[in-house]
């Protein structure tokens, strides 16, 4: 059987006419499909002729709730709270790491679908590769935040006579924080850099991000680097070369002005 | 056991632009289409919806819309003698997922690729001489003109709406677009976008050096526009949102912006989601195919008989296709025998960032697309006598955006946090711009696509495995032309200047270019390519194997331009020939 024929065995040409009555022809086997999908086939089906927008089918983001950690014991935050605070330390231009809400941003990060690793590739083997083949760690980020936290703690007890490192000052926090990044500090779980490299990249995603994550608390990130936000209309302002944008920053939810007062 | 369904005259597997491009043209002709997608439905209000498209946490870094490596990934190795491993989570490069593919996420950049990059191994020789290319190097002439893809890359453009400025109109060149590209029959559909600040000073500086600047075409729309279909397209905001990103303005081309509005109203079309096609079934002989076979997210089986099988999913996705199937020969990448995953390429880039103390440039107000580029070293548009290199690179500037978490260099000597960090960050953010050259990749017998023996994906088939590295030729190619960029960021007189340029060992781990291309490639001999100049399989005549995968190696240009010319000349072929004569559309 030859497919282009119709089934009277018309030649089909590709003449529209005849396509017109193909298509007719068509539609009562889509009927007949769509019976057979409907009743057992999973995945889903978009019949042409059946338009498949329905309204208000969205996937809006799940706005971060204030309130207790979420993966973080107390002493873990306060750890994070510090680490955040002197990646980003609180100056004359803005709040730092942690009134910026970097370590919330972290807990919630880590308590969802970032922390497990459960959209990444996990099937073992997991053998150690080229600095080319990217991460190939089977140890998933809520494990690495909880293993380091605890031996970062260790280190900074046994170095610095008993202190958490939350409990030390500004430029013993550095300098612990500087030995991680360049490797010079090795932590008990030989994490001390990968944990390090994790925590900036987060501590920075929590301070730029929009704020409905947790982070960027009073868009301090944005307002720092005067980035106008989830704005989506610059039309007005493209060939005004050389000019500050003048409108200040707004979140997907809005900003504090636009709500009624009282 | 897979339950059969009723059968159709087209499956396509994947509905991205070309799966897209191709069921529009073959429902028209009356035939009964189904497309088989893997991941899940997706269209503007719903799933770009502007109430919160602008997340960048969620799409560019979390990257919402995209292949989960959990789905499916690759095994990646620099060259044989390593051992691959799995690229647990995606960074050169990110390929795309659900409706629309790559066309969601995509910048928007259209380039037609020059004449000579159809036919480049004969241009070469008989401009240099046969010994010129390189040994290491498989480079091929694609078995299609330049003249015969012209009427197909317009038609693309006017379905997209590209905006841009036309160089060479009917052979005669015009002032203001690209002097080194071939000649188009008519203009662009849409004038070019507005400039920004920096693209506009990159212009000035590389005029003053005697090149040749030119508004990049784009498909991020410079105006409203109603495409040939009459799908209704709206006016770009220079948002910033595009790549990595859904427009939810309806002017950036996507599947969803100019061609389901209208497919999806054929009653002959159906498209069915979250079903992920594990082969292309094959008769006794091996000589035709049957249909697929694929699974739904329930995890049931169902075969889908067809007549003709449309590959349509992305380029390393319809190789592992071709392989999981047993269609075609693999390629033996000791011996040089065998077609696919032969002449896998992808694009050679390196930039420089500019710091200014005393220009603002608001890098969020952009566009994936919007700049000015240089061609004045791309292709073989310049004399390589003497260069010890072949191929080339444009030379851009396209602000695409000043999303913070992923932009805002600063300059160097700069610590990565603290006190000096913050204060570093809040100066420079609005004042700096880079310059970007995109360099072709050239194919080698070493680089090639196939099969891993140890990794599986989560039906227990195994992850197609990539190994590349970057040719000397192409770093050779590149250095040259990232020279040629740092005069003109000299030009520009910043404050200071960073080069990146392009080493050896290609990494997966920073982004660098979703343009991954061959493993099927076009060409007119069946032992060397997998697909002939229909992109119609030399193997099994009723597959047709469509997308970027059909490079026979990259040129120094975004692919997709090339990508959807390619469909609708595929298209073409189908209802022009193969319909009315089934069978080889070239002997072999």
């Amino acid at each position: 059987m030859v497919f282009w024929r119709s089934r009277d065995g018309r030649q089909m040409t590709g003449s529209p006419k005849q396509g017109m009555s193909r298509r007719r022809l068509l539609a009562s086997t889509a009927l007949l499909l769509v019976t057979v999908l409907g009743s057992r086939a999973f995945g889903r089906t978009y019949s042409g002729g059946v338009l498949p927008w329905e309204p208000n089918e969205t996937q809006p983001p799940i706005p971060v709730r204030p309130g207790p950690w979420l993966y973080f014991t107390a002493d873990e935050a306060a750890a994070v709270e510090a680490i955040v605070d002197r990646l980003i330390p609180p100056d004359d231009s803005g709040p730092g790491g942690k009134d910026g809400g970097c370590a919330v941003f972290i807990d919630r990060q880590i308590a969802g679908s970032f922390g497990d690793s459960r959209r990444l590739y996990m099937r073992p083997p997991f053998l150690n590769g080229t600095p080319s083949q990217g991460l190939q760690s089977p140890i998933v980020p809520k494990e690495r935040y909880r293993a380091s936290l605890a031996a970062l703690n260790d280190y900074c007890k046994a170095t610095f006579e008993g202190k958490s490192f939350a409990a030390l000052g500004a430029a013993q926090q550095d300098q612990v924080l500087s030995g991680l990044e360049k490797d010079k500090i090795k932590l008990s779980d030989s994490s001390g850099k990968e944990f390090f490299e994790n925590i900036l990249q987060n501590a920075m995603e929590g301070f730029f991000a929009d704020p409905i994550y947790g982070g960027n608390r009073g868009m301090a990130g944005w307002k720092l680097v005067g980035f106008p936000g989830a704005r989506y209309d610059y039309r007005d302002h493209v060939d005004k070369y050389n000019q500050p944008y003048p409108l200040p920053p707004v979140s997907i939810l809005g900003r504090s002005g636009w709500s009624v007062p009282g | 056991m897979a339950t059969k369904l009723p059968p159709k005259d087209v499956v396509i597997i994947g509905l991205g632009w070309t799966g897209a491009i191709l069921a529009h043209e073959l429902t028209d002709q009356g035939l009964d289409v189904v497309a088989i997608e893997r991941g899940p439905w997706r269209d503007t209000a719903t799933a770009f919806n502007i109430g919160y498209a602008p997340d960048e946490l969620r799409y560019a870094v979390r990257l919402d819309l995209f292949q989960r490596p959990a789905q499916n990934t690759l095994t990646f190795r620099n060259n044989d003698s390593q051992t691959a491993l799995p690229m647990r989570q995606f960074g050169s490069f990110i390929p795309g997922n659900g409706v629309g593919g790559a066309g969601v996420h995509w910048n928007g950049v259209v380039w037609r690729y020059n004449p000579t990059d159809f036919r480049l191994l004969s241009h070469l020789s008989e401009r240099y001489g046969a010994s010129f290319v390189p040994d290491e190097l498989s480079i091929q002439d694609w078995g299609v003109t330049y003249e015969e893809l012209e009427p197909f890359y317009d038609q693309f453009e006017f379905l997209a709406g590209v905006s841009g400025k036309a160089g060479n109109l009917n052979g005669v060149i015009h002032e203001g677009g690209n002097p080194f590209e071939g000649p188009r029959k008519r203009e662009y559909p849409l004038p070019p976008m507005k400039m920004t600040y920096g693209p506009t000073l990159f212009a000035e500086a590389a005029r003053s050096l005697g090149y040749h600047p030119f508004p990049q075409p784009s498909a991020n729309l410079s105006a409203a526009y109603t495409n040939p279909l009459g799908v209704k397209m709206g006016q770009c905001t220079y948002c910033g949102f595009c790549e990595r990103f859904g427009c939810a303005n309806y002017s950036k081309a996507s599947v969803q912006t100019s061609v389901l509005p209208v497919l999806m109203r054929k009653s002959n079309f159906e498209a069915r989601t979250e079903c992920e096609v594990l082969k292309i079934n094959l008769d006794a002989s091996g000589k035709r195919a049957t249909g697929v076979t694929y699974v739904d997210s329930s995890g049931v089986q169902w075969e889908q008989p067809a007549e003709i099988v449309l590959v349509c999913a992305f380029a390393f996705h319809n190789v592992r296709m071709l392989l999981l199937s047993g269609i075609g020969r693999p390629y033996d990448s000791s011996t040089h025998q065998g077609t696919i995953g032969r002449n896998y390429a992808y694009q050679t880039t390196s930039g420089i960032e500019l710091f200014f103390d005393d220009k603002i440039f608001n890098p969020f107000i952009s566009s994936g697309a919007l700049g000015q580029v240089v061609d004045d070293f791309n292709g073989d548009g310049f004399d390589h006598g003497g260069l010890g290199f072949v191929g080339g690179a444009g030379i851009n500037t396209g602000p695409t955006n000043g999303r913070p978490i992923q932009t805002r260099p600063t300059p160097p000597g700069t610590p990565r946090w603290g006190a000096q960090w913050k204060q570093a960050t809040k100066k420079s953010y609005l004042r700096f711009f880079t310059l970007g050259s995109q360099g072709s990749s050239y194919a080698t017998y070493t680089n090639h696509l196939d099969l891993d023996p140890t990794y599986k994906d989560r039906f227990g088939q195994p992850l197609l495995r990539m190994t590349f590295d970057f040719p000397d030729n192409d770093i050779r190619m590149s250095n040259y032309v990232t020279d040629k960029m740092e005069e003109i960021a000299k030009a520009l007189k910043p404050r200071e200047y960073v080069v990146s340029r392009r080493v050896k060992p290609y990494s997966t781990v920073p982004y660098q270019s979703t343009h991954n291309t061959g493993g099927a490639i076009m060409g007119a001999d069946p032992k060397t390519s997998a697909i002939n100049k229909y992109l119609q399989s030399w193997d099994v005549p009723n597959v047709f194997v469509v997308g970027a995968s059909a490079f026979p190696q990259n040129a120094g240009y975004n692919p997709t331009g090339t990508v959807g010319a390619l469909a609708f000349w595929t298209a073409d072929a189908i209802i022009t020939k193969y319909l009315k004569s089934p069978g080889p559309l070239v002997p072999s």
